[in-house]
């Protein structure tokens, strides 16, 4: 029996297939596009193509494209599945999740896999991952790249403006003076982190626990040193932390399965 | 038609669904019913919050009706004369006056408003242009000197009353006004007492249809037979085991509701949940306190029970945590959800202490969520709510 747990969000779309002992046996990424429903055939596809068709499956989907996924068992929230995800990847005690996304950013504080309180960003890109996508497209780079170039910045550069478009006029006219585009690149990440730290002062606990960073940014590690730096915390994050969500979906369809079949 | 047991001619008792659909409608099925009163002469005095002593103008023989607030329909009119960044509500209710759209509104011979939050208070200003609008000072906090003041508020509309209409409010119909006040309220309140049950014997969406509905009933007499009559209805039904099955039970709490903000009840509804109460101005707030009808000044007792209103306008506001933390017992709440309309400074600040209340001396999970009257946030209330409910 397989268990898949497909994460669809509003940049990217994560596959996850565990076996009965909990071991990721696949895991993929798509970029979901225009549409969930486009991204869900080309999962679908690609499913296919590794488990067979003969193949036995359950399957939870998340994220906002998740109804896009009919022939799932369950849908959950991605706040439920990236707690659930972010504690199978870091441990289970009590740990403080931030998920950034590319629309949405959370903060959740996690105890043995069970969300115990969360927020969310407000309707606002500010603090996602939607407000990298433009900037970075602004400096003319990948969100990738982004990054990098911030690594060698020279001064802590701000950027004020917390509204994507006015940071956006905002960087033009700082390059418009001859800033480098590494102080810009070091400037919109910082931007992002201030933002994040807000949200994350909400939570009641937000000292004790340990914190973990899930979603789009996992792999940018000089981002998380910013972002520590900015938390006065450290943060901690790996590479497969990109597909907690899809874990965490991949586990609670593990879990409803062997819990209904006794 | 059929004959009961004491030979009255009775309508056929309706099914449950039916019954919660004529309560949906009756907002619109009033606006013949507040035409014929006007053309027999009955005065119509319109109002937009809990606060508005209803029984002053029933008293003077006037029908009380609450005017439209809950539609963003009217909004971008408003915002022609507001700012952008106010209260849903405040918008919509000068979009609805300003336009003539709604039918209450434009057969009121007078309009009372409160001086509840800055955003109401300022914008009857602007209503005053065009209408005749009464506003009462409402104090903003609660103890004696405040319920001198408010009483004094209280008197001084009825002085109004009496001299727009041309009638002689006496304390004789004060006090029968009181009576039916109560009765109709007592109604309601026993009829939210059937979601104690758990399982729930129907949706909170259903309940709160009748809820809503009923403040278009007009004649206050006939209320507590009708609503009784569903009451009794709806145990019967469970009683034979009609009812929904067992969900996370979630107690709703903040600003007042209705219209476009039900999708948060449907949030609520379509993601497992069941909405078991109201601890807003479409339940609890509206009809939870009654007036003492024993009382040697029944002015007042009036004034008392209206001031005692747990609104986040008072400061401090104990009332709001002794009926939250009441209601949250009597209901068996799994969680409480809190909608705050944007921009609502009292609500939204108040929020903190709600929060704490509820997940540090109740103990169970609590949720903040602030909306407008657009239905552009679906997509982030259902994920919010629908996370909230896995919590539990």
């Amino acid at each position: 029996m397989d268990y898949i747990g497909i994460d669809i969000g509003s940049t990217s779309a994560k596959t996850v297939v565990m076996d009965h002992e909990a071991n990721i046996i696949h895991s993929f990424i798509v970029p979901t596009g225009w549409s969930s429903f486009d991204a869900e055939k080309r999962i679908e596809e690609e499913l296919r193509g590794r488990i067979g068709k003969s193949g036995q499956f359950h399957c939870v989907s998340t994220g906002y494209g998740r109804n896009a996924v009919s022939w799932a068992d369950r849908r959950v929230t991605e706040i439920t599945c990236h707690a659930k995800g972010a504690s199978f990847l870091f441990g289970g005690g009590s740990i403080n999740v931030i998920d950034i996304g590319g629309q949405d950013t959370k903060v959740i504080s996690v105890s043995s896999g069970k969300v115990i309180e969360f927020f969310m960003n407000e309707k606002c890109a500010a603090g996602t991952g939607k407000f990298l996508e433009v900037l970075s497209g602004r400096l003319n780079i990948s969100p990738e790249e982004l990054d990098h170039l911030a690594e060698r910045h020279t001064e802590d550069l701000s950027i004020s403006s917390m509204c994507t478009v006015f940071a956006e006029s905002e960087v033009v006219s700082l390059a418009g003076k001859g800033e480098s585009k590494e102080n810009l690149a070091f400037g919109v990440l910082r931007s992002v982190a201030e933002k994040v730290a807000a949200l994350y002062g909400r939570l009641s606990d937000p000292g004790t626990s340990r914190i973990v960073l899930t979603g789009g940014l996992c792999r940018h590690v000089f981002f998380h040193k910013i972002l520590s730096d900015t938390l006065m915390q450290q943060v901690t994050s790996c590479p497969s932390a990109l597909y907690a969500g899809a874990i965490g979906a991949a586990l609670l369809c593990r879990d409803f399965n062997t819990i209904s079949q006794h | 038609m059929m004959t009961n047991r004491k030979g009255i001619c009775m309508e056929v008792i309706k099914d449950l669904p039916e019954v919660f659909d004529t309560f949906a409608e009756q907002r619109r099925n009033s606006f013949l019913t507040v035409k014929e009163y006007k053309e027999k002469g009955i005065p119509i005095v319109g109002s937009y919050c809990s606060y508005f002593p209803k029984e002053i103008a029933m008293a003077a023989g006037a029908a009380p009706v609450s005017l439209c607030s809950t539609s963003g329909e009217t909004i971008p009119e408003a915002e022609k004369d507001l700012p952008r960044n106010l209260c849903p509500l405040i918008k919509s209710s000068y979009g609805f006056a300003k336009t003539q759209k709604c039918p209450y509104f434009y057969f009121s011979d007078l309009v009372v408003g409160e001086t509840t939050c800055d955003g109401k208070k300022k914008m009857y200003e602007l209503m005053s242009g065009f209408k005749d609008v009464h506003i009462m000072r409402l104090p903003d906090k609660q103890d004696e000197e405040a319920l001198d003041a408010w009483e004094k508020e209280i008197l001084k509309l009825k002085d109004v009353i009496e001299e727009k209409f041309g009638t002689n409010i006496t304390d004789e119909k004060v006090r029968e006004a009181v009576s039916v006040n109560n009765q109709a309220n007592l109604a309601l309140e026993a009829l939210c007492t059937v979601m104690r049950h758990d399982p729930c014997p129907i949706t909170g969406h259903d309940l709160f249809r009748v809820l809503n509905g009923s403040q278009f009933k007009f004649d206050r007499k006939k209320l507590p037979e009708e609503i009784d009559t569903l009451r009794v209805k709806i145990e019967s039904d469970y009683a034979g085991g009609r009812m929904i099955d067992r969900r996370p039970r979630i107690l709703i709490t903040g600003c007042p509701m209705g219209g476009a903000t039900e999708k948060v009840i449907d949030a609520v509804e379509d993601n497992g949940g069941i909405v078991v109460g109201f601890e807003n101005c479409s339940g609890e707030k509206n009809f939870g306190i009654q007036v003492d009808e024993t009382a040697d000044d029944i002015y007042r007792a009036i004034a008392r029970r209206y001031l005692d209103i747990g609104c986040s306008v008072m400061s401090p506001n104990p009332n709001r945590l002794k009926t939250l933390g009441r209601m949250i017992d009597d209901y068996h709440a799994d969680g409480v959800l809190e909608m705050d309309l944007q921009t609502c400074l009292t609500y939204e600040v108040e929020s903190a202490k709600i929060r704490s209340f509820v997940t540090g001396e109740k103990g169970i999970p609590y949720l903040q969520v602030e909306t407008d009257y657009s239905q552009s946030d679906i997509g982030q209330l259902n994920t919010r709510i629908a996370a909230f409910i896995e919590m539990i």
